[in-house]
């Protein structure tokens, strides 16, 4: 009986992904048109640090090399993780665009399924197109990754999906509180995240309050701890208490925001906004 | 995954006293208007047998789409209680889900993406999908009269007929033991129409399905229905065959929709009297 259960939510969980493979297929153009704009924003911020060299700083103590790498870093990752949080958060706003989201709702199967499938999905999805940016990142600039240790970036990088994860559940619950406005919050919550978790530069420039903020943000930790291990070759010991405090910031998000989905869908089925126009 | 009928209730559906209100959202100023509400469904008791095609008919804003997207677990009533095979839609919404497909007046696919790949999404949700699957969905397009080069193209380029024949094939390939029709020939031109009527007299004749067909073609409600339940203004005006509303309702010699006229007309003559 569990074997059978399982086995059908398994089958579900692979629509999702098989689903979300073919949107991207039939939207290649809109997908071409992103994955440009993510790289140029990239080849930008690259570009920016080059040219620090050219604008009267050449005899500080700037080391240009390391602040190139520091601020592509920077824009990789986070192209890969707003990429994934949007991806998340835009479950449901996509799902009334198209019109299927009554469909895809009354399906005999577990919520947790539907969300894990889009998470999987866009986790698939985010990586593969960082990795096509990150490879034109090294063909066109000359970085030095010899100090860098892989293997602790990559388990940093690893254990930061979780609270990823649950940050793009949460706001994927936005659309469905408001059909008109969840997402241009959900634009705004990633705007915050932008601004509170060190993508750009270290929280300590930032006001205290936002660095507060900054503090409670997985991508802060993240971001830190994977720039230490490619910069300065952070070894996994020593990334083991940002590991740490990823994990637990996943293992809470992830159950608190599928609690906070099903008690925001209970809301829906309510006042009747579970539908394409809201 | 069809469920043997053996195994279910006799009674498709049960609803008693199922109210449902929608307010309109208050402005979040103090002083702004107060919200206004509107009864969808004003304690409707309803039973349906299993294996017969029942009609919902009423006119527009009458409470028929309410009433499927409450049997479709989307929609929580305020008051009462309502079952499909004994399964309550609000405590037991898993298994109503099981048991249910829905086809809308609205194309509810990914528009971009063919009737395969909208299929197959289908069927993973309803525990298939594997092997086989592509030659179950080609057969029954095939049988639905629809040229199977339209199986690859996007749905978009499919004309509204296509697309309902395929949000047919796609119930089918859930084999429901009760499906919800919610105007699934509006918009379609004569011969579509036709077509998709003959799909629905098929459902019952070969797979033993019971079907709720909401629609305000009276004509179509006449020649397919086994039994007519009226709603106007969330109430159940009448309930009974064609032939039945027309006797006790119409004229001599009239149509089903001279006893639906009556009806809802005497309806509306109520609230005026009422308003005055």
């Amino acid at each position: 009986m569990i074997g059978n259960s399982l086995r059908w939510e398994m089958n579900a969980f692979v629509g999702f992904i098989e689903r979300q493979k073919n949107l991207y297929r039939r939207y290649w153009a809109w997908e071409a048109v992103w994955l440009l704009y993510n790289l140029v924003s990239v080849l930008s911020i690259g570009y920016l640090a080059s040219g620090l060299s050219s604008l009267g700083l050449e005899n500080s103590r700037v080391n240009f090399q390391q602040t190139q790498l520091y601020l592509l870093i920077g824009a990789l990752l986070w192209t890969y993780l707003s990429m994934v949080f949007f991806e998340v958060a835009f479950a449901i706003t996509w799902e009334r665009w198209e019109g299927t989201i009554e469909y895809t709702f009354m399906a005999p199967i577990r919520r947790l399924t539907h969300l894990l499938g889009m998470c999987a999905a866009s986790l698939i999805y985010g990586m593969l197109r960082a990795a096509i940016i990150g490879l034109a990142l090294v063909a066109l600039f000359r970085l030095d990754l010899s100090g860098a240790n892989w293997p602790a970036a990559l388990a940093i990088f690893a254990a930061a999906t979780l609270p990823l994860l649950g940050l793009g559940i949460f706001t994927s619950v936005l659309p469905l509180l408001s059909p008109e406005k969840g997402e241009q919050m959900a634009f705004a919550v990633q705007g915050v995240l932008l601004l509170i978790s060190g993508v750009y530069y270290p929280i300590s420039v930032l006001p205290l309050p936002l660095q507060v903020f900054g503090i409670i943000s997985p991508l802060t930790y993240t971001l830190d701890g994977v720039r230490q291990a490619l910069l300065h070759g952070l070894s996994l010991a020593q990334a083991l208490p940002d590991i740490g405090i990823l994990l637990l910031m996943g293992i809470i998000l992830v159950p608190a925001s599928v609690w906070c989905f099903g008690r925001a869908e209970r809301r829906a089925k309510r006042l009747g906004l579970l539908k394409r126009s809201g | 995954m069809a469920i043997e009928a053996k195994e279910l209730s006799p009674q498709a559906v049960e609803m008693r006293g199922i109210t449902k209100r929608f307010t309109q959202r208050r402005r979040w100023l103090i002083g702004g208007p107060r919200g206004k509400e509107k009864r969808a469904l004003d304690g409707v008791s309803l039973q349906v047998e299993s294996g017969r095609i029942t009609g919902i008919l009423g006119a527009n804003g009458s409470g028929k789409s309410t009433l499927i997207r409450v049997l479709a677990t989307l929609l929580t009533p305020d008051s009462g209680t309502a079952s499909v095979f004994g399964y309550d839609v609000v405590s037991q919404p898993a298994d109503v889900r099981r048991h249910i497909n829905r086809v809308s007046v609205e194309a509810s696919f990914f528009k971009e993406m063919s009737p395969w790949e909208n299929m197959l999404y289908a069927a993973r949700l309803y525990g298939s999908g594997g092997q086989g699957t592509r030659g179950r969905v080609e057969a029954m397009l095939e049988r639905l009269g629809l040229p199977l080069d339209t199986l690859d193209k996007p749905m978009k380029q499919l004309s509204r007929g296509q697309q309902q024949k395929v949000a047919i094939a796609r119930s089918f390939l859930t084999s429901p033991s009760l499906l919800l029709m919610d105007e699934p020939t509006t918009g379609l031109d004569p011969r579509s129409k036709r077509e998709v009527q003959e799909l629905v007299r098929s459902i019952r004749r070969d797979r033993a399905a019971t079907v709720l067909l909401c629609t305000h073609d009276l004509q179509e409600a006449e020649v397919l229905c086994d039994r007519v339940v009226v709603i106007d203004q969330g109430c159940v005006l009448a309930d009974g065959t064609p032939a039945q509303l027309i006797r006790e309702h119409g004229i001599e010699h009239g149509t089903l929709e001279d006893a639906f006229m009556r009806l809802t007309g005497k309806r509306l003559e109520e609230d005026e009297e009422k308003d005055e």
